[in-house]
């Protein structure tokens, strides 16, 4: 991917971890041109898709299953490849070398978190261990606050991973991303295994992440229109890999 | 030949004859149990005799001729048949894994091998058949192991932790951090058969090169002397291959922005 600079974006746009200082008011956070993804036999899987996602953006992304929206907010995590078009990022696509970081920033969460063996603190812990945490430290203590909000115990935090129901896993997997404090959540069903109260307690987690800075974002994917009307100011539908 | 080979006996054709009846043995079990295999057998017993009296007649002509270039093409497709062996049953495979099965056991093999030749062995001239290619067909025959274990680990374990690889991705890791579990798995997987091997050499197995210089009447502690020098080659060989074949495929599957082209890894039925 070739970095096409900008006059909004200064040479150095990513500067990772923190946000350029010099950036024009309406600049979007994360922004898809024309994304374009065929898969085998020539399968359109997006149909050139184009978005813009500001600060303060609550977008919900409904569509039939199958529709694309799970691959259009990996693409948006530059998860996977696509054909053609390009992810921007604060004005630019990310450098090869920043993905990681910048996938600390614009956080997809998937629908089916994979949880392994380990404890819930070992998971919680485990984005602390790569490079792109630059040296910053776990906070134990923040994560257990976070759980108690959830309904959690501090016995919660020893389980293995074996033990937890898809919803814990799913809570797991919320807080873990929270802790990054990032800027853009990509939300693939992020409540969809999870009980009522652990559901309420997962959104009100989610809503007080956005509250606590203006610079903040998320797309939500949803089967259950309601939750999206709660949790989201506009909406986009996707059909056949193509967004409207 | 010297004095230190006089007990070798040459074996007529005659004698050879008798060996290969016994594939009868097999045959007759075969038909005794419905075991189906006789035309199996028929091929195998022919293809063994067939290809192994082609490779003696072009050995001798190799070892006859005495030229780098007999030797470098007969090391040539020795390379390419073990490249395609060793790559041929791995069974999730990705676009390009034919040449990295091919570079990883050329690269491992060729240098082992001139490295032996020229630091070891110092025969004269020093690419002298005689030597050097039995010493490279057990390098490839070795490491050709290696590869194809490694590869096929490698797979299974990137399709088996897939949504984990993808997981750590999301969360900013980098494509090594997101991999290096698998690909340790795949390496140390290619190096157990040689580790073993190394392990119970001479007190379960007595290894093919050693049996066969015993045969033709080498004296023990010299056939020990060559046989623990090719020990310590195959290790190395392989695991060079194993090494460089796991991190090509690891290149190939995982890009520099960080992603897994899991769609690159295909199931083969």
């Amino acid at each position: 991917m070739a970095q096409v600079p900008t006059e909004n974006a200064p040479e150095r746009s990513l500067t990772f971890p923190h946000p350029p200082t010099k950036k024009s008011p309406h600049q979007p956070l994360l922004k898809a041109v024309d994304v374009r993804r065929l898969g085998a036999n020539e399968k359109v899987l997006l149909d050139g898709s184009s978005l813009e996602l500001c600060a303060g953006d609550r977008v919900a992304l409904a569509g039939p299953s199958g529709a694309g929206k799970t691959l259009l907010l990996r693409a948006l995590a530059l998860l996977d490849p696509f054909d053609s078009g390009r992810i921007e990022w604060l004005g630019a696509p990310p450098r090869a070398e920043d993905v990681p970081r910048f996938r600390r920033q614009a956080i997809y969460l998937a629908q089916n978190p994979v949880i392994d063996e380990s404890t819930v603190a070992h998971q919680l812990e485990q984005p602390w261990r790569f490079a792109s945490a630059d040296g910053a430290d776990f906070d134990p203590g923040r994560a257990a606050r976070m759980l108690t909000e959830a309904g959690r115990d501090a016995a919660f935090l020893e389980q293995v991973g074996s033990s937890l129901s898809g919803g814990e896993a799913q809570l797991l997997a919320l807080v873990r991303a929270l802790l990054l404090d990032p800027r853009v959540l990509l939300l693939d069903e992020p409540t969809a295994a999870m009980d009522g109260v652990t559901r309420q307690a997962a959104e009100l987690l989610l809503s007080e992440w956005l509250a606590a800075d203006s610079g903040r974002a998320w797309i939500w994917v949803s089967h259950d229109p309601q939750q999206l009307e709660r949790t989201c100011a506009r909406e986009l539908s996707m059909e056949a890999g193509r967004l409207s | 030949m010297n004095a230190a080979t006089a007990s070798y006996l040459e074996l007529s054709y005659g004698r050879v004859a008798i060996a290969a009846a016994l594939v009868l043995v097999n045959a007759l079990l075969s038909v005794a149990l419905s075991l189906g295999i006789e035309r199996r057998l028929l091929i195998a017993a022919t293809r063994t005799v067939v290809q192994l009296l082609m490779v003696g007649l072009i050995l001798e002509w190799v070892f006859t001729l005495d030229r780098w270039y007999a030797v470098a093409a007969v090391a040539l497709v020795m390379m390419l048949a073990a490249g395609r062996a060793a790559v041929s049953n791995v069974s999730r495979r990705y676009p390009g894994i034919w040449f990295d099965g091919l570079l990883a056991m050329g690269l491992s093999s060729w240098s082992i091998t001139i490295l032996a030749l020229a630091a070891i062995v110092r025969p004269e001239p020093w690419f002298q058949p005689q030597y050097s290619i039995p010493l490279l067909g057990m390098m490839l025959g070795n490491s050709l192991n290696g590869v194809s274990l490694g590869l096929e680990r490698l797979g299974e374990e990137l399709s088996s932790k897939r949504q984990q690889i993808d997981g750590y991705l999301a969360l900013g890791a980098s494509r090594w951090e997101a991999a290096s579990e698998p690909v340790r798995a795949a390496i140390r997987t290619g190096l157990v058969p040689i580790t073993n091997s190394m392990m119970v050499v001479g007190i379960v197995s007595l290894p093919g090169m050693m049996t066969g210089q015993l045969l033709a009447g080498t004296a023990p502690v010299e056939a020990v002397k060559y046989q623990v020098m090719i020990m310590f080659l195959i290790a190395t060989a392989t695991a060079l291959g194993t090494v460089t074949v796991v991190l090509l495929a690891f290149r190939r599957l995982f890009n520099t922005s960080h992603q897994f082209l899991r769609q690159r890894l295909i199931k083969r039925n």
